[in-house]
């Protein structure tokens, strides 16, 4: 049983058309990477499959419970979206690391606020605390704990944010062209973060530009072309013995730079 | 000199119970205006479309015309058009009048700054709450409200330091505030008539008022440059 099985996902913008048909899936502790030109409707996915947007048709499931299905109004209700939610993180490619806090207060903050409203702080501070020092050595940010994001470079902030979603236990991480924003000796890090993710297992989407590292960490790979999926299957398929002609015009152009 | 120094507790005396009053005015429009200003700007940010139309036409009035022109009206239109003189002839319903004059201009002054304000704070900021699973009062009082603050901490500013010299407009309907107590020993008060150098005492008043004023909001600023 797939950890994620997306079906049919349709979404509009006025009369744009920026998802048709959307459907695949992906097994527990699996890396999918998704591919394509800009415009091509991959922030827009990322963004259904965490609530930020509302499909206009299509279903998404996980752990064989349905969160959404626009034909059954009962999974559409706001109050539950919350929750359901929680079954994703989101790395954004602008960071969006919360300003006023340090980079340990970022991170613990959305844990701490959810224990307030179950008036359980006290008794899991200490742990979420514990858990917070333990993600930023793994990230190798244990000496920048205390800095504002100001204070660090993009690369430490994006790191930063990527421990801020894992604290939340999210059955999916999803990543939205991580290393974008960043200039291109910083991107590495970010990488070796991503890549150290996906050898323990984490079930994980990556939207990126960077092919070469697609292309190494993932066991999946989309090729989205106007709001389709063109292509999808293994990265040795897809990247080595492109069957589309899309998909080959797209990484021929990659290929010159 | 002799009867400068026997004149000055006499017009100090009656300067300070005038600044009381300018005082008592400057703190209650903040104290008011603060919030309604919020509300004001909720309701220009509404989606209902009659909503922000209202507010901004309401905001539009305010902001077009004369402080003076607005305490004039909200102090004679229930009397001269309503035959109802809900303020009374004391000095207590001047200033209820005032108040109520200057607290709704303020806000109105504020709700611009505190749209912008919120405008400002990135929509990221708010996305990055929500997929950490947020609510939206969350994200407003955890994330939102302090980067909005620091962003308007300046325009208020130099709206407050303003609001220091328009409580001098109040004079208008009669209200004693300190330039009224100075000016009254030009036309004769407490046994001492024509003399103007209480009016210079009066600028001292404001002087020091201000001075302490912006200090104090530039410290305020100075306590939130610790991010950007
Ligand atoms: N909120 C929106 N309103 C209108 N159009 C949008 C919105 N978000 C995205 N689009 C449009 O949808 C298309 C797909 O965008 P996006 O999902 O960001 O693509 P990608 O991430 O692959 O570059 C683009 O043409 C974009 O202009
Ligand atoms: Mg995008």
């Amino acid at each position: 049983m797939p950890i994620l099985d997306v079906k049919n996902i349709r979404k509009r913008f006025g009369r744009l058309e920026v998802l048709k048909d959307i459907s695949f899936s992906l097994e527990k502790g699996e890396v999918l990477s998704i591919i394509g030109s800009s415009g091509s409707g991959k922030t827009t996915l990322l963004r259904c499959l965490n609530f930020l947007e509302r499909p206009d048709g299509g279903s998404i499931r996980v752990n064989d419970e349905v969160l959404l299905d626009c034909a059954d109004p009962s999974t559409l209700k706001e109050s539950q979206i919350r929750r359901k939610r929680l079954h994703f993180g989101l790395v954004f490619q602008s960071f969006n690391l919360f300003p006023q806090y340090t980079a340990l207060d970022n991170v613990m903050l959305a844990p701490k606020l959810l224990a307030h409203e179950n008036h359980t702080w006290d008794s899991v501070k200490q742990k979420v605390h514990d858990e917070a020092v333990e993600l930023f050595a793994n990230i190798g940010l244990s000496d920048r704990m205390s800095n504002y994001p100001h204070q660090l470079s993009g690369g430490q902030q994006q790191r930063v944010a990527i421990a801020r979603a894992l604290i939340m236990h999210p059955d999916i991480l999803c990543f939205d062209e991580p290393t974008s924003a960043l200039d291109p000796e910083l991107t590495g890090e970010v990488l070796k973060v991503i890549r150290k993710l996906s050898e323990q297992k984490r079930t994980m989407i990556i939207v990126t530009h960077e092919m070469e590292f697609a292309r190494d960490v993932a066991d999946k790979v989309i090729f989205m072309d106007g709001g389709r999926i063109c292509e999808q299957g293994e990265p040795h398929e897809v990247f080595g013995n492109p069957k589309e002609e899309r998909t080959k015009q797209f990484l021929a152009r990659y290929n010159q730079k | 000199m002799d009867i400068f120094l026997h004149q000055l507790p006499i017009v100090v005396n009656a300067l300070n119970v005038g600044f009381l009053q300018t005082l008592k005015l400057f703190s209650v429009t903040l104290l008011g205006a603060f919030p309604l200003g919020l509300i004001i700007a909720f309701g220009s940010l509404s989606k209902i479309k009659a909503v922000s139309m209202f507010t901004g036409f309401i905001i539009w009035i305010i902001r077009g015309t004369p402080l003076m022109i607005q305490l004039l009206i909200v102090y004679y239109f229930p009397g001269l058009v309503l035959h109802n003189p809900i303020w009374g002839g004391g000095e207590q319903g001047r200033f209820l009048a005032a108040s109520l004059a200057f607290i709704i201009n303020y806000a109105c002054y504020f709700s611009e700054i505190y749209r912008g304000g919120i405008q400002s704070v990135p929509v990221g900021q708010q996305e990055a709450g929500l997929v950490l699973g947020m609510t939206k009062s969350q994200i407003f009082f955890n994330v939102t409200l302090l980067q909005m603050i620091k962003r308007i901490v300046p325009p208020i500013s130099n709206e407050i330091i303003t609001l220091v010299k328009d409580t001098s407009l109040a004079r208008i309907i009669a209200l004693q505030e300190v330039i009224w107590a100075g000016q009254a020993f030009m036309k004769g008060s407490h046994g001492i008539s024509g003399a103007i150098w209480p009016l210079f005492f009066t600028a001292l008043y404001y002087l020091v008022f201000n001075g302490i004023v912006t200090v104090l909001l530039a410290r305020l600023e100075r306590k939130l440059d610790y991010f950007r």
